[in-house]
């Protein structure tokens, strides 16, 4: 089964990434994009178990690696 | 005996090595992030610069999960001085021993040049050489030296003095334009509740020998070895 872990800067948190792809776009043209914030996709590839307990897992790897909850915040869905 | 923490990419071991054992005649080695423990001879600890684990996932983020990491832990909970240099206070804040993150530089570049800092607060095992205001010239390079911390965390930190050094210019004016990395508040480096693990971005290992042209950093050492004498 695979998790797929979407990690993101929370709000209020300066993504300078995000302004500077902000800004390259606004050179290309694109002048209708507001903001642009730049996250992580990150897929967990895990042994086959019921899908209540992977989310419980993928949850813990979140919290303990994946994310720094400090300035990050995290959603996850599971795939058999 | 100082104990230099290496990690897999740490770059920066072999230049505190040095200073503490060349400039002030000091025992010291290095201990591999595979130990699991630290010996009872070690006064203080080192976590040096570099790149550990290819700073994979976030800096520091992989690093506090070597097998060292507990016993850095035990170390600093009995109240022994625990220092981080750059990619070091990166891994303190990643295994929570100093509270906050850091961000990418407000630029996104790697900056690496010389910086100027002011010694916040002087009542700290590192610092203990130092006049409050002391101005010092120290070498940065990082790509990750923005330092963030929720409002309450922020707070306390001023609160209690865990401010340790603020960017600032040669004249000790702490200003937007001096900060090099966008840090909240001109953060350079700060103190735990408990006052003896020090996490701070400049390098004061590059700047602790005449013969490199600049001092500033040698009062950070001298300090660091009269406390654990």
């Amino acid at each position: 089964m695979k998790a797929t872990v979407y990690i993101q800067f929370k709000e209020g948190v300066l993504d300078p990434q995000g302004k500077a792809v902000n800004k390259g776009l606004h050179n290309l043209g694109f002048t209708a994009v507001k903001d642009v914030r730049i996250g992580k996709l990150v897929e967990v590839f895990l042994d086959d178990m019921p899908k209540e307990e992977a989310a419980a897992l993928v949850g813990q790897m979140c919290e303990k690696l994946l994310a720094n909850t400090v300035i990050e915040k995290y959603e996850y869905d599971i795939k058999s | 005996m100082v104990g230099v923490i290496v990690f897999p990419g740490s770059n920066c071991d072999h230049d505190c090595y040095h200073v503490i054992k060349h400039v002030f005649n000091m025992p010291v080695r290095f201990v591999w992030h595979k130990e699991t423990g630290i010996g009872h001879d070690v006064k203080a600890l080192i976590l040096p610069g570099g790149f550990s684990h290819g700073d994979y996932l976030r800096s520091g983020a992989l690093a506090r999960f070597s097998p060292i990491i507990e016993a850095v832990r035990d170390f600093a909970a009995k109240g022994k001085p625990v220092l981080g240099i750059c990619n070091g206070f990166q891994i303190l804040l990643e295994a929570g021993l100093l509270p906050g993150a850091m961000l990418r530089n407000r630029n996104l570049k790697f900056i690496c040049k010389n910086v100027y800092v002011r010694v916040e607060n002087t009542d700290t095992p590192f610092t203990g050489r130092f006049s409050r205001s002391d101005v010092l010239k120290i070498p940065i390079a990082h790509a990750e030296g923005n330092y963030y911390a929720d409002p309450p965390v922020l707070e306390d930190l001023k609160s209690r003095g865990g401010i340790v050094f603020r960017y600032c210019d040669k004249n000790g004016n702490v200003c937007q334009e001096a900060n090099p990395n966008g840090s909240l508040d001109s953060i350079a480096g700060i103190l735990n509740p408990e006052g003896n693990v020090l996490g701070m971005m400049p390098h004061p290992e590059r700047c602790a020998e005449e013969v490199l042209g600049n001092e500033d950093g040698e009062r950070l050492f001298r300090s660091l070895a009269e406390f654990v004498s």
